[in-house]
């Protein structure tokens, strides 16, 4: 195997580590819409920390993305 | 008609005014400029919101008012009265991060933010400054920090390096998160504006995704910021309160 493709499937695979971003961004707003469901007056007090828990997540998925950037452009 | 996509072009800094000094090199790049305006433009909105102290505060006067309340709520629910002090820090990160980031978003201008230099000089600086004042309220008693209370003695073998491990990997983390939205949000709205321009007259389908990728991003712009200044505080709380 050459080393452009040898690239190409190694960015491939760090985007999977979108797979557990898209998992937790999921999970941080069904928490939210759960909890406002249930009582909407928290809404102010859970809707932060939702945005808080939704950028933490996502930043590790962007972590993937990076490396698979990395790949591609820098080396 | 191919047209070559190079996403990455856009975070090449550039030497605006050349400068050496003793072998080191200090020039005075596009990013250093962009860094520039930032701080005017955070400067310039306090001063001019504060310049005329209205009781019915005008444009202005109103958006300095929102910025200095949000961080001061932001400040005060998080570290508590004892964070006071330590307010105008947050202030100004929270601004020049929020400002150099939508900064970034204008056209043809530079993300001051995507570089790792920037993010993680700043998130050195918050996590040398908050060890210290951790050591200076505490002393010695700031060593309790990486022991959990409540737990069995066995368990703080394995517990104890953990604590001390997530402690030390905090300046990467805080400014790795900041750099890899932004690198990843502008190399990807590089990626899509590519599509557009290399598929002639079908461009229009990723130029709208570009399109709302930018609303996106704007929100990420605002958000990382808020995420930035909100750990900062966090890490704070730590430092003073002790758990």
């Amino acid at each position: 195997m050459d080393l452009a493709s040898a690239k190409m499937i190694g960015a491939g695979l760090a985007c999977i580590a979108l797979v557990g971003a898209g998992i937790g961004i999921g999970n941080v707003f069904s928490a939210l819409i759960n909890s406002v469901a249930r009582n909407p007056a928290a809404q102010g007090q859970v809707q932060p920390f939702a945005f808080l828990g939704f950028a933490l997540a996502e930043a590790t998925g962007l972590f993937g993305l990076a490396v698979a950037f990395l790949i591609l452009f820098v080396f | 008609m191919a047209i070559e996509i190079r996403p990455l072009e856009q975070f090449t800094i550039e030497r605006l005014i050349p400068l050496h000094i003793g072998g080191v090199d200090v020039s005075y790049t596009n990013a250093a400029f962009l860094m520039t305006i930032a701080v005017m433009l955070v400067t310039a909105l306090i001063m001019l919101g504060t310049r005329r102290h209205a009781l019915i505060p005008g444009r202005w006067q109103s958006l300095a008012e929102m910025s200095y309340e949000f961080v001061a709520d932001m400040v005060d629910s998080n570290v508590g009265p004892a964070g006071r002090q330590f307010f105008p820090f947050v202030f100004t990160l929270f601004m020049f991060i929020l400002i150099a980031n939508f900064l970034g978003m204008v056209p043809y201008s530079f993300a001051v933010t995507g570089q790792i230099v920037v993010t993680f000089a700043l998130a050195a600086v918050v996590f040398i400054g908050v060890t210290i004042v951790g050591i200076v309220r505490h002393g010695f008693h700031f060593l309790r920090l990486f022991v959990p209370q409540g737990v069995p003695a066995v368990l703080l073998i394995l517990l104890v390096p953990i604590e001390l491990l997530s402690y030390c990997i905090r300046p990467f983390t805080l400014s790795i998160r900041l750099f890899a939205n932004i690198l990843a949000g502008h190399t990807m709205l590089a990626i899509f504006a590519g599509f557009a321009a290399s598929i002639g007259l079908f461009g229009i389908f990723p130029l709208g995704i570009n399109i709302l990728l930018v609303a996106l991003e704007v929100l990420v712009a605002a958000l990382q910021a808020y995420v930035f200044a909100i750990l900062t505080c966090l890490y704070l709380s730590d430092a003073i309160n002790l758990h």
